[in-house]
């Protein structure tokens, strides 16, 4: 049973495609890296994953997932630093599946905040307001929310961006204890020696798909050549798309 | 002597005591209300949406007089329909939520500036522009507790997606849709609060009570609950001893409540604990860790 479906789908911004015609699955349980130059789609494609974009044209499946089996932690995340909340309180929204509008904060969900703060080795910080953390402490904080989301699948865009190499190992080590416990995890990445060391599964991506499949097959000079020629046209008077000329161009 | 002066009012007159109770009413919705519009950046929304209730105030006088029933449902209806209508076209397009506020407030003031200059007179509007606490009869002053009472019940509802969505709006998308009914129900509070401020303070100056207090809170504390208490008591203290001088001196009551809350307004911003002038110019030694 796959975790996700994609049918030809084709995602976008004001009726330009940013991905264009992927088609394919993802396995449960899958460790899979998506890859590809800036402007290639990436963001775009974990966007519609999640659902706060809706595909221009065909259709991803969630496998029987609800919205809120999946975990997401945006690039960019809009967080205002400056609000007055706690690391702990910041932390806890990840029960929000559980606690709702106003579910109360029992000694179990205390115990579980606790135990994701320490696994993201952040103990002690429980009372820091967030605006006074560090970029990676940040990012710390926010892998501990996806921890107590407790999703099935868990996506994550470029979460090792100016992250120093500590933080990295840790998080990282994070997402393979992720992988181990069978939640499907997707990751867009731009450090290809992690991908190689890490990931099992690879889609280069460049607008539209140029190769998916095991890591060691797809992670080739040839592919990567391809993705990195990707034109990233905005074309303002652009034809209607016909159908399938550029999926199966990249294929 | 002291007692004359402070409490001596209250306990004589008894319009006094209803200005009084009406004040405490708003401090208490009042001011959360105002922490939230301050931490969500849209302290000038509150200014802008106090324009927008004007005109359908206005409407409601020309219907029936200087019956505080009629201009509190028009100005209901009008700040309903503009923070609504803002609200749908910020959410559904891309522009952002005050682009889209300052067109519809703008159209509503231009309505009723029109309206008001077509059909009515303009010397009991002032009436509405400035309010008059020391005016209240029991219904306005029931009205006015009422709208608090439905105030603090909604924030309970509303507390938590409004929390969320403050700090990271994208996450709460992604596990519920209460984000933006949750956001809609803040702006109907927002109206709710200067309506009911109005007929106390005037249009021009209701949003004041929510906001100085809210100014005032940051200077004092960085948690959110704290700041709310802080915001409710610095707002009924504003209210308290703006109506004693208000009463001793010749200053009208809603602007001598506002004077009384951007004096406190200063001296937090000179001596707060959190970011005052003073604590910034002379910081003390920096600390170990």
């Amino acid at each position: 049973m796959a975790a996700l479906h994609f049918h030809n789908v084709t995602l976008g911004y004001d009726r330009h495609p940013a991905v264009h015609h992927l088609s394919g699955e993802v396995a449960r349980g899958a460790l899979v890296a998506v890859i590809g130059p800036n402007g290639a789609g990436k963001s775009t494609l974990l966007r519609g994953i999640v659902g706060i974009l809706k595909p221009l044209d065909g259709s991803i499946h969630l496998g029987g997932l609800d919205a809120r089996d999946v975990a997401y932690l945006p690039q960019s995340a809009e967080i205002d630093r400056s609000f007055p909340i706690s690391v702990f309180d910041f932390v806890s929204t990840g029960l929000w599946r559980g606690t709702g509008l106003f579910g109360g904060i029992g000694n179990t969900a205390r115990g579980k905040i606790l135990r994701a703060i320490a696994a993201v080795g952040l103990s002690g910080f429980e009372n820091r307001p967030i605006g006074t953390l560090s970029g990676g402490q940040m990012q710390r904080v926010l892998f501990a929310r996806v921890v107590l989301q407790d999703a099935s699948l868990i996506v994550l865009d470029e979460p090792f961006n100016a992250i120093d190499a500590k933080t990295t190992t840790d998080l990282l080590a994070l997402v393979k204890h992720w992988h181990g416990e069978g939640r499907t995890v997707l990751a867009a990445l731009h450090d290809m020696e992690m991908v190689r060391n890490h990931f099992s599964e690879t889609l280069v991506l460049a607008r539209g798909p140029v190769a998916w499949g095991p890591t060691a097959e797809v992670l080739t000079p040839e592919n990567l050549m391809v993705a990195m020629r990707m034109c990233e046209a905005f074309d303002d008077t652009a034809a209607a798309c016909a159908g399938d000329d550029i999926g199966s161009r990249a294929a | 002597m002291l007692y004359d002066a402070l409490i001596g009012p209250f306990t004589e007159f008894e319009f006094m005591r209803r200005a009084l109770a009406a004040v405490i009413a708003l401090a208490l919705a009042g001011a959360p209300i105002g922490v939230f519009l301050m931490l969500r950046r849209m302290s000038l929304v509150g200014d802008a949406m106090a324009h927008a209730i004007l005109p359908g105030a206005a409407v409601g006088f020309l219907l029936s007089g200087l019956n505080l029933f009629a201009m509190t449902a028009g100005g209901l209806i009008a700040g309903f329909a503009v923070a609504i209508l803002a609200g749908v076209v910020a959410r559904s397009t891309g522009l952002k939520e005050d682009a889209s506020l300052a067109t519809f407030y703008l159209a509503s003031l231009a309505l009723g500036v029109t309206i008001v200059s077509i059909k009515g007179t303009n010397i009991d509007l002032l009436h509405v522009l400035f309010g008059n606490i020391l005016a209240m009869d029991d219904q306005t002053l029931l009205v006015v507790a009422f709208n608090a009472t439905v105030t603090l019940l909604v924030l309970a509802v509303i507390y938590r997606p409004l929390v969320i969505e403050s700090v990271d709006p994208l996450f709460l998308r992604t596990v519920s849709r209460a984000g933006g009914p949750a956001h809609l129900a803040f702006l109907a509070l927002v109206v709710i609060n200067l309506v009911n401020g109005f007929q106390a303070l005037g249009t021009l100056l209701a949003v004041g009570l929510m906001i100085l207090p809210a100014g005032i809170a940051r200077f004092w504390s960085r948690d959110l609950t704290a700041m709310i208490c802080i915001a409710v008591v610095a707002a009924a203290v504003s209210g308290y001893a703006g109506l004693v001088l208000s009463f001793q001196t010749r200053v009208p009551s809603g602007p001598a409540i506002i004077l009384v809350a951007t004096v406190i307004y200063i001296v937090s911003v000179l001596f707060g604990r959190v970011g005052g002038v003073v604590r910034q110019l002379f910081p003390g030694r920096h600390l170990e860790a």
